[in-house]
């Protein structure tokens, strides 16, 4: 009992790490209907930013201000973002208003290519570490209950309550801001949305933005834990089936889902995994994902499609 | 003046229905392809056979099934080379498991494997759709990269699931030397595209097409939604799959799964969108794009480097490979977003008119 509720536990902050990406695809899609596979590239980018800038500017600052450096780190590696998401709306989606979706899907593999050669070329191809600090000790919890008591992991609980407060932060951010509101209005209707004066392309750079930060955040709580590398980029395929599950326009849609994929991820490697000769993880995400489109093509929490002639 | 149909009158509808209705058109593609078979082993040198034409003419095949399917009938694939990597296995264990197995038998049984599983990955198609399709079909993508990998029967046992095949011959011809295997190659393709756009002429090819233009409205007027999806995932497998043996058995003789990986599946994708979705000539354009523009980029970076007097490392050409490589994808989207293939048939047009403007 103890290590399934331990497994359990682990797969819900694993879970919670997924939807950090996912919410990154889910905030684009619903903005600009723009299925964003440059996600992962974004994330690695951010991540790269984020280990150099700390590494310079704690060299900068003598070394021995840890916080200080982060902080500034963060910001500049935020700065650098706000700088990328501009960038692709100037030059790429301003250009593809319009188009259909497999082109603009393709044009965001065609920005994930170059973001990782960019990203490369001017951060470095090496393995880099973010030390943000995190403590990586594990800790005991509930002994009293269970004999041994249940091994948690401090620094996914950490990140774990991390994504939480971001989600929070988005969440108000759509619903209660006016920016927001605008946000949601432009991915009803992009037409309706520039009849009444909301200007469509300030709000794409203003998404891709916090798109960017949302991949920034990712980029740095992945990055502590893996370290930076190139393999970062593929985090986006692990949370694709996040969000087709969540639904592809649903905030809280990527959270339900990536606890959902985070848990049965780790179920299923743990108790079916070793009978089929292990290494299920990523293909039994998207089975979850594939059965659960079965009852709901829309996902969980998705809007509804409805057709007509 | 040279480009111009006058004249040219057509009595029977055989003539009105026929592939290339231009003369000029019918004589262009037998040139090209009486040259393809017979001037360019003459001209071509072993280098060009294996790194340019040979994976030109299989990614072409793998690019014409995906765009049936994509092109034709809507459904965005991702897991294009799973399809490749079931076509390449199921070739290997027909070839080694059955005694006298003949290489066709192998290629088309490994084709019609890859055709059943398309079936199979295809029903969620049926209820899902659009980028939740596209997604889904990750599935079949990182299903086979993880069977292919730990299921040991698939790869004889070889622990890797490295395998290769060797003495290939066709009807007692041996297919080793890089003109054979581009003959050989060449033969399938044309045959397959011939095929393919039969295909898309015909009443199943029209069906196609209404599902992608619109499904519930094809439904209304009578078009079995269930039937046209799988039979498009059938179809398309099949290509795909073929392509996927002739890689492995020709292009490389020996492979692993990660040669069939989820950035295979991209390329394809690439492919037809670049070439143009819905062209079975725009698979070709597509599929000469992305084999060359790599290897292209690959030759030329450090000669500019070496022009403008920099030395450019391994590591940073090939970062800047991928940089345009990114770039020039955005730019062909931007510029021409319906693919190379309309740019061919928008020259076309002006060449009719050619050299009045209207």
């Amino acid at each position: 009992m103890a290590f399934f509720l331990e497994t359990l536990i682990g797969g819900l902050m694993a879970g919670m790490l997924y939807s950090l990406v996912a919410l990154g695809f889910v905030l684009i899609y619903k903005a600009s209907g723009v299925f964003n596979f440059a996600q992962g590239a974004m994330v690695l980018f951010a991540a790269l930013a984020m280990a150099r800038f700390s590494e310079w500017i704690g060299g900068a600052l003598g070394g021995d201000n840890l916080i200080l450096a982060n902080i500034l780190a963060f910001l500049v590696a935020g700065v650098v973002m706000f700088i990328v998401a501009w960038i692709i709306e100037r030059l790429v989606l301003r250009n593809l208003v319009n188009q259909e979706g497999a082109t603009l899907l393709m044009a965001t593999l065609g920005i994930a290519y170059v973001l990782e050669g960019v990203g490369q070329t001017l951060f470095g191809s090496e393995i880099y570490k973010i030390d943000v600090g995190m403590p990586k000790d594990p800790v005991m919890m509930l002994e009293s209950v269970f004999e041994g008591g249940i091994l948690i992991n401090k620094e996914d609980f950490i990140a774990a309550l991390i994504a939480a407060v971001l989600v929070a932060l988005l969440w108000l951010f759509f619903q209660k801001t006016s920016t927001g509101r605008a946000l949601r209005a432009v991915a009803d209707d992009h037409q309706a949305a520039l009849s009444i004066g909301i200007p469509l392309n300030r709000i794409w750079v203003i998404v891709w933005c916090v798109a960017g930060v949302a991949a920034l955040v990712a980029g740095v709580i992945w990055g502590s834990k893996l370290g930076v590398q190139f393999s970062l980029a593929t985090v986006a395929l692990r949370a694709l089936p996040v969000v087709i599950l969540g639904g592809l326009t649903s905030v809280p849609g990527a959270i339900i889902g990536g606890l959902i994929i985070g848990v049965g991820e780790k179920l299923s490697e743990v108790y079916i995994g070793p009978m089929v000769g292990g290494g299920i993880e990523i293909w039994f995400a998207y089975m979850l994902a594939l059965v659960f489109l079965l009852f709901r093509p829309q996902g969980l929490f998705g809007e509804k499609i409805i057709d007509r002639v | 003046m040279i480009y111009r149909e006058n004249g040219q009158f057509k009595t029977s509808y055989g003539a009105d229905q026929q592939i290339f209705p231009i003369a000029q058109d019918r004589y262009l593609v037998v040139a090209i392809i009486a040259f393809a078979f017979i001037g360019v082993p003459f001209l071509a040198d072993e280098y060009f056979f294996r790194a340019i034409l040979i994976p030109f003419l299989i990614l072409s095949l793998a690019a014409l099934g995906v765009n049936l399917l994509v092109g034709y009938c809507g459904q965005i694939t991702l897991g294009a080379g799973a399809f490749m990597a079931i076509g390449a296995y199921a070739a290997y264990n027909f070839l080694i498991r059955v005694p006298h197995m003949p290489l066709l038998g192998a290629l088309i049984l490994g084709g019609l494997t890859a055709a059943a599983m398309g079936i199979l990955f295809g029903i969620p198609s049926l209820r899902v759709r659009g980028l939740y399709l596209a997604v889904a079909t990750l599935a079949a993508q990182f299903f086979s990269d993880w069977a292919f990998l730990r299921i040991k029967w698939f790869t004889n046992e070889s622990s890797s699931g490295s395998v290769s095949v060797s003495n290939l011959e066709f009807f007692g011809l041996p297919i080793e030397s890089p003109v054979e295997k581009y003959i050989f190659c060449l033969a399938i393709l044309v045959i397959c595209a011939l095929l393919a756009k039969n295909l898309t002429r015909a009443s199943i090819g029209r069906q196609w097409m209404a599902i992608r233009d619109m499904d519930v409205a094809a439904e209304v007027i009578g078009i079995r939604p269930m039937w046209a999806k799988l039979s498009a995932f059938a179809v398309s497998s099949f290509f795909v799959g073929i392509a996927g043996a002739l890689w492995g058995f020709v292009h490389l003789g020996s492979w692993e799964p990660a040669a069939f990986s989820v950035d295979r599946s991209f390329q394809l994708l690439f492919m037809v969108i670049i070439g143009g979705m819905g062209s079975i000539v725009g698979s070709f354009f597509g599929a000469a794009f992305i084999v060359l523009l790599p290897i292209f980029l690959s030759q030329f970076l450090p000669a500019l480097g070496a022009l403008v007097g920099v030395h450019v490392s391994t590591t940073a050409a090939s970062h800047a490979e991928l940089i345009i490589f990114g770039a020039l994808i955005v730019f062909f989207l931007i510029v021409e977003p319906h693919g190379l293939a309309r740019l061919w048939v928008t020259a076309k047009e002006k060449l009719r008119l050619w050299p009045f403007p209207h």
